[in-house]
């Protein structure tokens, strides 16, 4: 579980988070949505620790991550994957050394319990015999899911992804979606998504919270979000006509 | 001001750069990945440009001495001087800044924009040691070599000069190789590379580690390491010639 307090963050005199507070309950997706510039990736470079808070706290099952000690902090490094934007697969290792990195830097084990590791988390994310090409072999929703299975590989307890659709086409980015959701069910990883994609708030959203210039504007399920009337959630999500349409069939069905 | 904070930043950085690599085995691939990319690549250019400025060197002295006082063997112990001293260490170090400095500055700038410096952040990774000391441990223990290998080539040059322009004798070339020859003088030599190997791994990194924005701005902080490595030769060369020769 992730427990965040009252965070607030900014950069050069200009405040980006507002006093943010929110949980995140494991086992379950929950998506970050809001417009650009709302503070959504501010937020989830917070969670991960690669920005520090200016004041409020951040707990991962009861331990706050800046009161960590060094070894603490390894161990909760362990514990995080992460899914960046645009993969940040490392360029000049191949598919395999990349997922295997995490596993040679920080697992005592032989080579090939490593590879054994390596070959099942490709292969639960759809990606046999890729181990021996390159990133930039791979198209845009390979790479993804290749990001994918290296995060996964260390059985990581949460699991945090920077709009992992962005660039894909909506077949790639419904089967990412639904890679995502059933590894969250399965491992009962807390997965936290930043994204922009609507199709995954009405798919995948266990939990939304909605930021609106570095503030919790709104937050609730993926049923809650069709009912809701706060403008600012009604005027983002259901901008497009097509959303409307759903939203307006979501409502009559259910009345 | 905006420069003291750089060197601020440049010297906290190193903190976080000499620090005990978290796994031996990756650390000891990455170091030997960066003796290839860094050291054995950079062979060609040294052996190139130091054969030819051997040679030009040689060329020239030996037109210079118009006056029949001046004896010709004058024109192998200059050449050797000039390689030994500055020729080999530094200029070849200011053309290894620009070879491996860029190489250096895009390569991590790129990892940088690319988030590929977050992803190992967020996996516990000291990135700054992971990154740069093998690139700094490379430097320092391939340039010496390079620069050992330059001043063999640059007075073969001068030989080789002389040898197709009839303008000097074998001789005499030789003769002056063996004038005077101050052992310390190759010790100065290898100690400059030192620093300069250690510039040139660590001044473009520092660029490239700390780069934001896109392709462009790596780009630029490829120009600026180059020029600012330069710079810094330039000037520790002074310091050092002061210091160990005077």
């Amino acid at each position: 579980m992730i427990i965040v307090d009252k965070l607030y963050k900014g950069f050069n005199g200009i405040q980006v988070l507002k006093g943010i507070s929110t949980t995140f309950k494991p086992g379950k997706t929950s998506l970050i949505i809001g417009q650009s510039g709302s503070g959504k990736t501010v937020f989830l470079k917070s969670l991960i620790g690669l920005h520090s808070p200016e004041s409020g706290t951040i707990s991962f099952n009861g331990g706050i991550n800046t009161e960590f000690t060094t070894e603490q902090k390894r161990q909760w490094r362990q514990e995080i994957g992460m899914v960046f934007q645009g993969s940040a697969l490392f360029d000049s290792q191949t598919v395999q050394d990349n997922v295997m990195f995490p596993l040679k830097m920080f697992k005592k084990q032989p080579e090939e319990q490593m590879l054994e590791r390596v070959n099942f988390v490709l292969k639960r994310v759809n990606l046999e015999n890729s181990n021996s090409k390159y990133p930039a072999e791979l198209s845009g929703g390979m790479q993804k899911r290749v990001a994918i299975a290296r995060a996964i590989v260390m059985n990581p307890k949460y699991l945090f992804c920077d709009e992992p659709n962005s660039g894909l086409d909506p077949n790639t980015a419904i089967l990412i979606d639904n890679l995502i959701q059933e590894i969250t069910d399965e491992y009962k990883i807390t997965t936290v998504i930043n994204t922009h994609d609507m199709n995954s708030v009405m798919q995948i959203g266990d939990k939304i919270v909605f930021l609106k210039d570095g503030v919790k504007a709104w937050e609730g399920t993926n049923k809650e979000i069709f009912k809701t009337d706060n403008e600012a959630v009604v005027k983002f999500v259901y901008s497009s006509e097509l959303f409307k349409k759903v939203r307006l069939t979501y409502l009559n069905e259910t009345k | 001001m905006a420069y003291l904070k750089h060197i601020g930043k440049y010297f906290m950085m190193l903190g976080q750069v000499f620090k005990k690599p978290q796994k031996g085995k990756v650390f000891k691939e990455a170091l030997f990945r960066e003796f290839e990319e860094l050291g054995i690549k950079s062979i060609g250019i040294v052996i190139f440009i130091s054969f030819f400025i051997g040679g030009v060197i040689a060329l020239q002295t030996a037109l210079n001495i118009e006056n029949p006082l001046i004896p010709k063997y004058l024109v192998g112990f200059a050449t050797k001087r000039s390689v030994i001293l500055e020729f080999a260490p530094t200029f070849c170090s200011i053309i290894l800044a620009g070879k491996v400095g860029s190489y250096i500055t895009s390569s991590i700038g790129s990892m940088r924009v690319s988030e590929q410096i977050d992803a190992l952040e967020v996996m516990g990774i000291n990135s700054l040691n992971y990154l740069v000391l093998p690139k700094v441990l490379a430097t320092v223990f391939f340039y010496p070599f390079l620069v050992i290998l330059a001043m063999f080539l640059g007075i073969f040059g001068g030989w080789v000069a002389g040898f197709t322009s009839s303008m000097f004798s074998e001789i005499d070339y030789t003769q002056g190789l063996q004038l005077d020859f101050n052992p310390f003088l190759v010790q100065y030599a290898l100690i400059k590379t030192l620093i300069f190997a250690f510039l040139i791994a660590t001044v473009p990194s520092y660029h490239g580690y700390y780069v934001k924005g896109g392709s462009i701005a790596v780009g630029k902080a490829s120009t600026q390491a180059v020029v600012w490595t330069i710079i810094l030769i330039v000037i520790s060369n002074y310091f050092l010639t002061q210091m160990l020769l005077t």
